[in-house]
């Protein structure tokens, strides 16, 4: 420690880390650090984002439901269609039905047979669209029954053939962004692992110092755990913060839908960052400690 | 702690307890080298204070690392405070080392700590306050002549003031075994009366002391009881 003015005034001294201050090896050890805690931030961010634009995508088909009508015979498709639509406002939980006219239906296949190129004595199948009420929407039983009973010959198709896409592919990248989180907390504690064996090595007179003043394994391994917990919660402020500022840049400039169109993002998830020195700090310090009591109950 | 005198050491009487350290037929090597102790019986009656001499390479410093638990024996016994030693676990060895002071041939100073703090080692180890201790390290660095050094790092002090400093962190937890390797080897005459004085002091208080010295001057001086060492064997002096 250093005391300024007086050099006998030890009435004020308090005591020094028993650990060399930080050298060139823990430099490097920071910054990669700060790399594997700014690309777990961005993963946490994508994956949130991801989250919530897969709940919009359920939300929105969940929603809604298509149905699509086969006229009777002496019945033409609108009149079909018109039924059908009737039939379907009156079930409790359908907020609104409405049959698409013919161009409607036609703008629909554009995709696939181009505009302008259906011939207009090709049939279409015509679609009755159906709003739900999202607290309590109809099934697609109580649909196919209002259309039984109103003797439409219809097809109920209430999207939940996709609904499980995607809330398969929601769960996968929720899956996904844990995993590697993990794989970084694992590379995170690797690292930390091989620089206490080095710490170790390069201050083995230190630590014989210590044992020989009568210091416990624990003692000295609480020293490394500290050390590399608190270098590891610095760097991690800093990735944090570095993946916070890129978030919040693409959020700005983004465009009107935020991070990307098909990953929204909010303010919010930025707090996601926060845990993030505290979550490196804890790896660190499990790493620094579990290796250090590892290698010192294995000298004689 | 008196800080006068260099009267002759007193010997423990006959009737003293149980031996604070002994050796049964001990021997030591490093790694697969031939042993550098061979056959040492040896018994520290509690408050004793001894000389271990004997020319370089003899054993002297390698007693000394078996007594304050820095090696194991190849074979033999050792009892410290009435314990054995030889097959005791790694968690139970730091208990009995915060018991034995020890000043190092070589002073073994933490170079990235301060005067100060290298003393107050033995404490912050041992899990006192500084609140408790930092007075007593100040006096004790006073009295070793270092008061105007307390905050200097080992790297600007002289072998002399290092070797002093080693001797203040040796003794300021007040151990019940004091072993000091060559202590007055980088000091003047005067000093090394002065440190003498101290270990006398710290004998007479209790403390069991064994100095390694091939200064026969202040052997003879003090009158202390000698084990001689040659050829990794304890021999009649």
């Amino acid at each position: 420690m250093s005391l300024d003015g007086d050099p006998d005034d030890w009435t004020r001294w308090k005591p020094a880390p028993l650990l060399p201050r930080q050298d060139g090896r823990d430099r490097g050890l920071a910054f990669v650090i700060a790399v594997l805690c700014f690309l777990a931030t961005l993963m946490a961010f994508a994956s949130l984002a991801a989250n919530r634009a897969a709940e919009g995508w359920v939300r929105d088909l969940s929603a809604s439901a298509t149905i699509q009508v086969r006229p009777r015979d002496g019945e033409t498709d609108s009149e079909a269609a018109a039924r059908a639509a009737e039939a379907l406002a009156a079930v409790k939980g359908v907020t609104e039905a409405a049959s698409l006219d013919r161009a409607a239906s036609e703008k629909l296949l554009e995709p696939w047979l181009g505009q302008g190129g259906i011939p207009a004595d090709l049939p279409i199948p015509r679609l009755v669209t159906v709003e739900l009420d999202p607290k309590a929407p109809a099934t697609a039983g109580a649909l196919n029954g209002a259309l039984r009973e109103a003797g439409v010959d219809g097809e109920v198709d209430d999207h939940s053939r996709w609904l499980a896409d995607v809330k398969r592919s929601a769960g996968a990248i929720g899956g996904t962004a844990i995993g590697a989180g993990l794989l970084v907390a694992m590379a995170a504690a690797a690292v930390i692992a091989f620089a206490t064996r080095a710490g170790l090595a390069a201050r083995h007179e230190v630590v014989e110092v210590l044992h020989l003043a009568g210091a416990q394994d624990a003692f000295v391994a609480r020293l490394f755990q500290r050390r590399f917990a608190l270098l590891a919660a610095r760097a991690g402020l800093y990735g944090a913060a570095a993946a916070a500022a890129l978030a919040a840049a693409a959020h700005v400039f983004g465009g009107s839908d935020g991070f990307t169109p098909v990953l929204p993002m909010v303010w919010n998830d930025l707090f996601a960052a926060l845990p993030v020195p505290i979550l490196a700090a804890m790896v660190a310090a499990v790493a620094a400690r579990g290796t250090a009591m590892r290698l010192l109950k294995a000298e004689p | 702690m008196s800080r006068q005198g260099a009267d002759p050491i007193e010997r423990p009487s006959a009737t003293a307890s149980s031996p604070i350290v002994a050796f049964q037929a001990v021997g030591m090597r490093y790694g697969r080298a031939p042993e550098v102790l061979r056959d040492i019986d040896l018994t520290l009656a509690p408050g004793s204070f001894h000389f271990l001499t004997g020319a370089s390479g003899a054993g002297k410093s390698s007693l000394l690392k078996l007594i304050y638990l820095a090696h194991r024996p190849s074979r033999g016994l050792i009892s410290l405070f009435g314990q054995d030693v030889s097959l005791m676990g790694r968690r139970e060895l730091p208990a009995l080392r915060r018991r034995i002071g020890v000043v190092f041939q070589e002073f073994r100073l933490l170079e990235h700590l301060s005067a100060f703090d290298n003393v107050a080692l033995p404490l912050r180890i041992a899990g006192q306050r500084p609140e408790s201790y930092r007075a007593d390290v100040a006096e004790l660095l006073a009295w070793v002549g270092l008061g105007k050094r307390m905050h200097a790092m080992p790297a600007t002090l002289s072998g002399g003031e290092k070797q002093r400093l080693a001797i203040a962190r040796a003794v300021v937890a007040k151990p019940d075994i004091l072993l000091a390797d060559e202590p007055t080897g980088n000091v003047d005459h005067e000093m090394a009366l002065r440190i003498m004085r101290l270990f006398v002091e710290l004998n007479r208080l209790g403390t069991t002391v064994m100095i390694a010295s091939h200064d026969q001057d202040l052997v003879s001086r003090f009158g202390a009881p000698v084990l001689h060492l040659s050829e990794g064997r304890l021999a009649p002096v």
